[in-house]
């Protein structure tokens, strides 16, 4: 886990929201601690960016049916 | 996906159209008589309504989660198959209805934090070598970089004051609203918003590093950490949903009554008691954030509310944590001319006393720079002798006293003890062969602390300590002016943090109050760490609840409001079972059926919302710019 991934989301309502979110992330590969900020609306990832990449959890978020405002990389 | 993606983006025009469909249907219904065309329209409401909320259950139940979406979709498909169209567009109706109710409503309750990062800067003003400025993303400004702020602009950076001055309003990162000046050298703070002036500012913290985005990580954080209560009910959720929908299998299997069984699934949402514990946390821990009170969680706001102990550091936060004039005791006639004799003697030493006199000399507005001084004489461990404009004027201790042959007079030597007493340090100055007068030079206690711990006791507090590594006629004299119960001094940092295991002990539920100054240990140990003022990133980690400015007013208000909001939060618990009790009552009695459950149902969600929208406006709006509103706040408050 080499990166932080901090995606920002359209407003979050439901609670099931974060756990579908969760979930479907953390089944990608190369992916690490996952946080799901319901009232902020923001997913804090860690990853390994020689497996996957901030866009393709932002492509997972998105098919998930969620919009994706913003993405930041930060180097851990 | 690409469906599922416009059905979620419509879900509003989805409702409306819901809404209409209902409307025509019951109107053919009563109205023309016609039944048929009724149930058409019904129909049709229901399968529109109940495709978003299908979605949902379906994307729940893929990662295994038995939703409140998955109850309603059975019912309304139940009820479809019994013909009972009326019934199951009421219900999907409500239910998106009220979904995008508490959007609204919950976005209120998070609107204190977002109108704090709707203030974070975007981008900055960089300038570059060759004089010019560009405009560069805020992510992108390194540390060391010169950045231009305008009048009017937000600060992008922490940093220091290169050029330039101007005036800032910091509420974002101290919540209160007033401006403060800013030239050459001062700090200035990313967030806050340049009011007036023109800053060159040198950046030494920058992007997620500024003391701003550290306080909003923090209280977005703080928003999502959940209380033991909020952690039990979202562990019964978890089964609760699961349990119903055997209930209501149950229910069909013993009786064969297919619409009890259905109705069951949509009395038995956990709707209400769900939302209601995050939500007062959210609008509580908001309106904190507001007045730049940061309390870290729902976890923190319930120790908080239960706290009965509180134990305060006495150096820089019940006293001021610099020496300063505390009191002048003035023999001649003339006090201002012999202030202006002192401190023009005071300018020959570099003594900490000294320094506050000079402080003091020119928060009165007394001349004494063009004094002209001649033979002076320091000595060692008395003090100093001098002429100035002729006239010999001695500053020292009583021994400096006794070396040119002056005594005190009774009255004097009372004042004298008196000022010890108060843990002052004291200075004689004489002049011209008379005493003329005394100055006691103490770490001032400040103004409001009094008040603010009697308001403090009457909030709920039983128990007040101060623990000092000062001595103990200073400690005992702070103790006895602002009513502290209990007394400790000349402590080590290591030895308050044993008072505070001990209090614990006790089975006391103990608050400690500190700078964060060497008091990060009991900061940490304490059931509830309050760092106040600012401070050390050390003591914004360590703590629980973070002060930004450092008054009492603000953490009487804190206390107040986790106390508050814990009771908001039970309220909320209440209505949510009540409404159960209600509902389950109803079906027994048979006065309650799908639609007019689901009514209740959403009402009771909206309840809970608004109940804890009162937490935001808590304790009245924050105090703004204007200094006569807060003077008066401060008279009110006193």
């Amino acid at each position: 886990m080499n990166k932080k991934v901090i995606l920002q989301l359209d407003a979050l309502t439901c609670p099931s929201c974060l756990t579908k979110i969760e979930g479907a992330l953390k089944a990608q590969p190369g992916v690490g601690t996952i946080k799901v900020l319901f009232n902020a609306g923001k997913v804090k990832a860690e990853i390994d960016d020689s497996q996957t990449s901030a866009d393709a959890l932002s492509d997972v978020v998105t098919k998930l049916g969620y919009e994706v405002q913003g993405v930041k990389v930060k180097d851990l | 996906m690409k469906f599922q993606m416009y059905i979620q983006k419509h879900t509003k025009q989805i409702t409306w159209l819901t809404g209409a469909l209902i409307v025509a249907g019951l109107a053919l219904q009563y109205l023309a008589h016609f039944q048929l065309g009724a149930n058409i329209l019904l129909a049709i409401a229901s399968v529109i309504a109940i495709i978003p909320i299908a979605i949902h259950a379906y994307q729940a139940l893929k990662v295994k989660v038995v939703s409140i979406e998955l109850l309603v979709t059975i019912a309304v498909i139940g009820a479809f198959i019994i013909g009972e169209y009326n019934e199951s567009a009421i219900v999907t109706f409500l239910f998106l209805f009220g979904n995008f109710l508490e959007q609204k409503t919950l976005d209120k309750t998070r609107a204190s934090i977002k109108t704090l990062t709707e203030m974070t800067p975007t981008t900055a003003l960089v300038l570059q070598d060759d004089g010019t400025t560009e405009t560069v993303d805020v992510d992108d400004v390194e540390k060391g970089d010169r950045v231009l702020v305008k009048t009017g602009a937000a600060i992008p950076v922490d940093g220091v004051v290169v050029d330039g001055s101007g005036y800032a309003d910091e509420a974002a990162v101290t919540g209160e609203s007033r401006a403060v000046k800013k030239t050459t050298d001062d700090q200035v703070f990313s967030g806050t918003m340049l009011s007036d002036g023109y800053l060159q500012v040198k950046a030494t913290k920058v992007g997620d590093d500024t003391t701003f985005a550290k306080i909003i990580e923090l209280v977005e954080d703080a928003q999502d950490t959940k209380s033991h209560a909020e952690k039990f009910i979202d562990r019964f959720a978890k089964y609760y949903t699961p349990a119903v929908l055997l209930i209501a299998l149950a229910v069909f299997i013993i009786s064969r009554d297919f619409k009890l069984a259905i109705t069951v699934l949509v009395l038995g949402c956990p709707g209400a008691l769900v939302i209601g514990a995050p939500v007062s946390n959210v609008a509580g821990i908001g309106n904190g954030a507001k007045r730049g009170i940061l309390i870290k969680g729902g976890e923190a706001m319930d120790t908080f509310a239960h706290v009965d102990t509180f134990v305060f550091d006495k150096t820089g936060t019940l006293t001021q944590g610099k020496t300063a004039v505390s009191e002048i005791k003035n023999y001649t006639t003339d006090a201002a001319q012999v202030l202006a004799l002192t401190a023009k003697m005071e300018t020959l030493s570099d003594h900490p006393l000294g320094r506050a006199v000079l402080t003091y000399a020119d928060n009165q507005n007394v001349a004494y720079q063009d004094l002209v001084v001649s033979n002076n004489q320091t000595l060692k461990g008395q003090g100093i002798a001098a002429e100035i404009n002729g006239e010999q004027v001695l500053v020292g201790n009583l021994k400096l006293m006794t070396t040119y042959k002056l005594a005190l007079s009774a009255d004097q030597q009372a004042d004298l003890q008196a000022l010890q007493a108060t843990g002052s340090s004291t200075m004689i100055v004489a002049v011209a062969g008379k005493i003329a007068a005394l100055i006691g030079v103490a770490d001032i206690i400040r103004p409001e602390v009094k008040a603010q711990l009697a308001k403090l006791k009457a909030a709920g507090a039983k128990h007040l300590v101060m623990l000092t590594g000062d001595n103990q006629v200073t400690a005992d004299y702070v103790a006895n002016e602002l009513g502290i119960d209990e007394v400790h001094a000349e402590l080590l940092p290591d030895q308050k943090v044993e008072f505070v295991k001990q209090f614990q002990a006790n089975g006391q539920k103990v608050a400690f109050v500190g700078d964060g100054i060497n008091d990060s240990p009991s900061l940490a140990t304490a059931d509830i760490g309050i760092a106040m003022g600012s401070g050390t990133d050390v003591a914004i980690e360590t703590s629980d609840v973070v002060l930004m400015q450092s008054n009492f007013t603000s953490l009487v208000h804190a206390y107040r409001l986790a106390k508050k909001t814990v009771l908001n939060t039970k309220e909320n618990v209440v209505i949510a079972i009540a409404v159960v009790a209600f509902l389950l009552l109803g079906l027994v009695a048979g006065f309650i059926y799908m639609a007019s459950g689901m009514f209740v149902h959403e009402a009771s969600i909206l309840v809970v919302i608004f109940n804890a929208m009162r937490l935001i406006h808590f304790g009245g709006s924050p105090v703004k710019n204007n200094p006569d509103v807060q003077q008066q706040a401060m008279t009110q408050t006193n």
